[in-house]
């Protein structure tokens, strides 16, 4: 059964504030072969100009997982989270998420549309700090494969 | 910074092997077992385990990170996922091949690069683009 495009332009609670630490921002620059000092040494980002050290590109997709998650498990939206294929994604950093952040997401399901089948579901995540500084906009778009695809 | 219009970055290969993708799967919580598990990717129908889309894209990203020296000179990035890396349970686990060029100059002290990920001859990243500070 199709998504039902009327869910377009839901928008979700705050998530609980995700708490940027130097050691997940190591670990994860580690698994992902990052040498940038930027991503280990405080005082090497700090003469980049940033308060503490700060995150790779993509991190944004740990610190929205679980708002991602609340989108996919939305019993309305009844997405058959066996079909999601991830279709594209970007990042938008109005700032780098910097360690010591204490950051918010917000869901935003910006579009639903059919094609040849399947369901595509754009979901905007907007992140900032507790304070309302925004960070940075993540979209993804998650493909769901119909029955036939 | 002078950045000109068709500059080639510096190329980036980036072999992924399956300690990789379980490392990748902690750090980024994604424990998704198409990443680790064979039975579970073949049963989805897929050839082998895969990689995260979102390892290929980080991965891919430090072309542009590497290149400019200030990771958070990136103010934005994107890309389709077009292909699986399919990630053999062995040695050589599969290549990425990472190349970038400066495309456009977007006149507000940014410019557009376009990266490219090939595995095994094939881009597995669409329209994968930074936009990047460099003034």
């Amino acid at each position: 059964m199709p998504l039902d495009p009327a869910f377009t332009g839901r928008s979700y609670p705050p998530s609980q504030p995700y708490d940027v630490s130097r050691e997940k921002i190591r670990e994860f620059a580690d698994a992902i072969g990052a040498t940038s000092p930027a991503y280990r040494d405080a005082e090497a980002a700090k003469a980049l100009g940033h308060r503490d050290v700060i995150a790779p590109p993509t991190f944004a997709i740990v610190v929205s997982m679980k708002t991602n998650e609340t989108v996919m498990f939305d019993p309305e939206l009844e997405l058959d989270y066996s079909r999601v294929v991830h279709g594209d994604q970007s990042f938008t950093h109005h700032r780098p998420i910097t360690a010591g952040d204490r950051l918010v997401c917000v869901a935003h399901i910006d579009a639903i549309t059919s094609r040849m089948g399947n369901d595509m579901v754009t979901v905007r995540t907007e992140i900032g700090t507790v304070d309302g500084e925004p960070v940075t906009t993540a979209k993804s778009m998650l493909v769901v494969r119909g029955q036939d695809a | 910074m002078t950045v000109e219009v068709g500059t080639e970055l510096p190329a980036l290969s980036v072999r992924l092997r399956r300690d990789d993708l379980v490392r990748y799967a902690g750090a980024s919580l994604d424990f998704n077992p198409i990443h680790w598990n064979e039975k579970t990717a073949k049963d989805v129908g897929l050839p082998d385990v895969i990689a995260h889309g979102m390892l290929t894209m980080a991965v891919a990203s430090r072309i542009v990170a590497e290149w400019i020296g200030d990771p958070g000179a990136i103010v934005e990035y994107g890309c389709r996922f077009g292909r699986p890396v399919v990630v053999p349970n062995d040695d050589e686990g599969a290549l990425v091949e990472v190349t970038a060029k400066v495309t456009k100059d977007l006149g507000d002290g940014t410019v557009k690069v376009n990266i490219n990920a090939a595995f095994d001859g094939k881009s597995v990243l669409t329209g994968a683009f930074a936009r990047v500070r460099v003034g």
